[in-house]
């Protein structure tokens, strides 16, 4: 069983012994619970391990679960790709191919999988994250402009700046120790985009912002500048989490020279066209009408698969209006208490973070005004003394002056303290920002879940249309050649609906 | 000499026992809101300390409102031309701000400083007006109050003079003399610009002075609004970091209290002299008007008994009856003429003197105000230093307990 659990976390390493692998309770009874639940809890885990994180789930209670003999949630890990042994070879990250359909199917694999490895990582464990041992840190500079390939349209060509991106690393899996390359911001969103496919239920830190307009606005060198700055936090964070520093994504991202080898994220319109073209195979039953089990691991949204969705708005709609629940439900008391406690942690940072706003402002306006003031009273100061005609004019025109040159000081004083404040009361921001990388993950388990319970009514209704089938065909005498196929396509489509 | 009081509500002391050196110390106290709605006003204790014999016993206690003071000033103003009439606060029409306690508060201590300086003027202190304010009865003081008010103020001579203002005015613009006459006097001119340019210097400075206070008020409720959120978040959080965020919390909180006291007493000892300083700017402005006023006065009695002058010669010559109304004509305006000159050169003696000691006066107060200015800042940085400081090893303890 997995050894006590300490706080903090330590670098994870793919060598975990594989008697500790195995000895993972691998309680397949297929309840049904999906495994979303569990990644869920893992992913609030993790969490805890985030170095950032508010260590509301730090307390060693928290964490109880996993030592004594697990409660379902916790401990199922049914898995699509594997029944009772699955856990033999954890795949190594030389294993995995990085051709954009491998690297899909691998990290949906992997996904799966690490979480269970972290879990058990994290039984030996120091606090702190950067711990001599190994490291890994990243540095982003030198941007440059860049001409790129016309698009025709755009007459003149398009420029963007690219980044030169350093790591530093004596992790092995980077088979080198310094490494750089360039990368485009639109690189960036491609990987962000990946990770969050790929690690659905963890809070992924979120990327910087596109901004569109404000490129145009500001002087191109701030913004440049601002961007570089915001890149390399955001890298940082990515290897600061324990799960995200070791995916292939990130990796690739950091080491493979040239084109950024990721799918491109495809827009809605395109989507929207394939899923089209595969309806009406869907529909006509020309192809297996069940979801593979690759699939079923992204969200029903995002996807080619039109059918699917209609599916799954089905469902959802039987679920809010149906009388009878699903068979699937949100069910974990835990997990919503600290669903309500991470709500309320969000209400709340978001009110600091308004407050500081307005505190921000306010002492801005303190040094703008003090600043006026002052030189209101040097000009006040300058001009008694020119026009002076009597000596106690000359002796205001001191005073005013000394109290003008003071006032001047504590305004510049005040500009400064204003950045450091803003400086530091930025983390509040930073953390609002991860609560939307939290809400994702949320809303990729309502999702997740949504899709469980399509599939188990669906397979319900399958079994019933099998069982009408065979009554149907065991009353004819011999059989319709054609129902009888229709039984066996039947069946196969169970055996598929059950394995996802 | 009696010095007059700044922000303090308390009657200045003399130095000496009381009985010997004269004195005549007032103080303004105990605001009261009397009457109801739209009638309602504001009354002021008004007590009288004083050894002068003029003066009905050693104290006496009046009740005054705003527009006795009015009174009193524009009486003084009228007798005294020359002299700096210290200025009045404004009258408020913002009509839900005239109660607060604040404006009262702001009001009560320039009347308070009006009086005194009238008190502590050697010429004003000795002013008719100014015993009956101090000493007549509410009654009294009421008719006084209405007696003045519109048309009637004026006495026939006043009204003849008008009258021969406007024809002048008339007869210029016939034969041409549109501008008006002034003094050529370029130290009198420096003078002018001098205020002039003043007034604008000032009323700057008493515009940013007024931005600060508020700028301290806003800052003192942004921290107390920030400290709360803090202290929320800190509920959120478990053990440790939640102690860090409720102390930080309750120290924006205090330093909230800091930061609202540190604005009125801005408001008080810095804001308030600058506009009073602005006042008295005015006031100067309005005393300049009244030169000009006499000494165009002057200008155009000369003149037309020049002219008279030129008639009764011709008259002279002719023999005819006309001529003894003509010379009493022209004496009666030989002697107007001599007594506006009388009173021009008064207004100048007497402005020359004035200015030294307007100068002189407000380098006490400017130097007090801006001595005020600095205590209180380096009073409130100093209290916030103290806060922050206090609040890092706090801090330090529960960052270490999580380690």
């Amino acid at each position: 069983m997995m050894g006590s659990e300490n706080r903090g976390f330590e670098e994870a390493h793919l060598y975990a012994s594989r008697e500790e692998m195995e000895s993972l309770v691998l309680d397949d009874s297929l309840t049904g619970k999906s495994y979303s639940d569990y990644r869920s809890a893992m992913s609030t885990l993790s969490e805890t391990h985030h170095p950032l994180s508010p260590p509301i789930i730090a307390t060693p209670t928290d964490t109880d679960p996993l030592l004594s003999p697990p409660p379902p949630p916790y401990s199922n890990v049914s898995n699509p790709n594997s029944p009772s042994n699955s856990y033999i070879e954890p795949p190594s990250y030389g294993d995995v191919n990085f051709s954009p359909l491998d690297a899909d199917n691998g990290v949906g694999v992997n996904s799966i999988e690490s979480p269970i490895e972290d879990l058990e990582k994290s039984m030996v464990l120091s606090r702190s994250s950067s711990s001599s041992s190994e490291y890994l840190k990243i540095m982003v500079s030198n941007p440059q402009k860049e001409l790129g390939a016309s698009n025709s349209i755009v007459p003149g060509g398009n420029t963007y700046f690219t980044y030169l991106i350093t790591t530093r690393t004596n992790l092995p899996e980077f088979g080198g120790s310094e490494f750089s390359v360039r990368r485009r911001f639109k690189d960036v969103v491609t990987l962000s985009d990946r990770l969050s496919e790929a690690y659905r239920g963890f809070f992924i830190p979120p990327r910087p912002d596109k901004s569109v307009v404000e490129s145009q606005v500001m002087q191109k060198q701030d913004f440049v500048e601002q961007r570089r700055v915001a890149l390399e936090k955001y890298l940082q964070r990515l290897v600061a989490h324990p799960v995200i520093k070791k995916s292939d994504e990130l990796r690739v991202f950091l080491q493979v020279q040239g084109k950024l080898p990721l799918p491109t994220t495809t827009d809605v319109a395109s989507r929207m066209l394939d899923g089209a073209a595969k309806l009406p195979k869907q529909l006509f039953g020309d192809s297996v009408s069940a979801i593979g089990p690759q699939d079923v691991v992204q969200p029903a949204k995002g996807g080619r698969d039109l059918l699917r969705i209609f599916k799954e708005l089905k469902q959802s709609m039987a679920n809010d209006w149906g009388a009878s629940k699903p068979p699937v439900e949100e069910e974990d008391k835990e997990f919503l208490e600290k669903k309500e406690k991470l709500h309320d942690l969000e209400q709340q940072l978001n009110n600091a973070s308004q407050q500081a706003e307005s505190l921000v402002k306010a002492q801005q306006d303190m040094g703008e005004t003090m600043g006026e003031l002052g030189l209101a009273l040097i000009k006040l100061a300058k001009f008694e003394n020119q026009e002076a005609l009597l000596n106690t004019q000359r002796i205001r025109a001191a005073d005013i002056k000394n109290a003008a040159t003071a006032a001047v000081k504590a305004s510049r004083f005040y500009r400064e303290l204003n950045a450091q404040t803003v400086k530091h009361l930025d983390t509040l921001h930073e953390y609002l920002g991860l609560m939307l990388a939290i809400h994702t993950a949320f809303s990729d388990r309502s999702s997740a879940l949504l899709t469980v319970q399509t599939l188990l009514s669906e397979l319900s209704s399958l079994h019933l249309r099998g069982e009408k089938l065979e009554a149907a065909s065991s009353k004819i005498f011999g059989g319709d050649k054609s129902r009888v196929h229709k039984i066996e396509e039947l069946k196969e489509t169970i055996r598929v609906t059950e394995g996802c | 000499m009696i010095t007059p009081q700044r922000s303090s509500s308390g009657s200045s002391q003399s130095p000496r026992s009381p009985s010997s050196q004269p004195f005549l110390s007032v103080s303004v106290t105990d605001p009261a809101k009397m009457g109801n709605g739209v009638q309602a006003y504001i009354s002021y204790k008004v007590i009288t300390k004083t050894n002068l014999p003029e003066y009905q016993g050693p104290e006496k206690i009046v009740i005054r409102r705003y527009s006795d003071f009015v009174w009193l000033r524009d009486r003084l103003f009228e007798k005294y031309k020359g002299i700096f009439i210290p200025p009045l606060p404004e009258k408020s029409t913002v009509e839900k701000f005239r109660f607060s306690a604040e404006f009262i508060e702001m009001r009560r201590q320039a009347l308070d400083i009006f009086v005194n300086r009238i008190a502590s003027h050697h010429e004003l202190q000795q002013s008719d007006e100014l015993r009956t304010f101090l000493q007549a009865d509410e009654q009294t003081m009421e008719r006084a109050r209405f007696q003045d008010t519109g048309i009637f103020k004026k006495k026939p001579a006043d009204l003849m003079q008008i009258f021969k203002d406007v024809q002048s005015k008339v007869s210029d613009v016939v034969l041409g003399k549109e501008k008006p006459v002034e003094e050529s006097n370029p130290e009198y001119e420096k003078l002018k610009h001098y205020i002039f340019e003043l007034e604008n210097h000032l009323a700057e400075a008493q515009k940013h002075a007024y931005r600060l206070v508020k700028r301290h008020r806003e800052l003192g409720q942004s921290l107390s609004d920030f400290g709360t959120a803090v202290k929320l978040l800190g509920a959120c959080e478990g053990n440790t970091l939640g102690k860090a965020f409720s102390e930080l919390g309750a120290k924006s909180e205090v330093l909230s209290i800091k930061l609202q006291k540190e604005s009125y007493h801005l408001l008080m000892n810095f804001e308030e002299p600058l506009k009073d300083y602005v006042r008295a700017v005015q006031s100067i402005k309005a005393t300049i008007a009244e030169r000009a006023n006499a000494f165009r006065q002057q200008f155009e009695l000369a003149e037309t008994v020049k002219l008279k002058e030129i008639d009764l010669n011709k008259l002279r010559l002719t023999r005819s009856e006309k001529m003894v109304d003509a010379e009493h004509e022209y004496e009666e305006l030989k002697e107007d003429s001599e007594e506006a000159i009388r009173r021009f050169e008064m207004i100048v003696r007497l402005m020359n003197e004035e200015i030294v000691r307007f100068q002189e006066q407000k380098t006490l107060d400017m130097g007090l105000a801006f001595h005020e200015f600095a205590k209180g800042q380096a009073r409130l940085a100093n209290g916030i230093a103290d806060a922050w400081r206090s609040l890092l090893p706090k801090l330090e303890a529960c960052s270490s307990s999580q380690h």
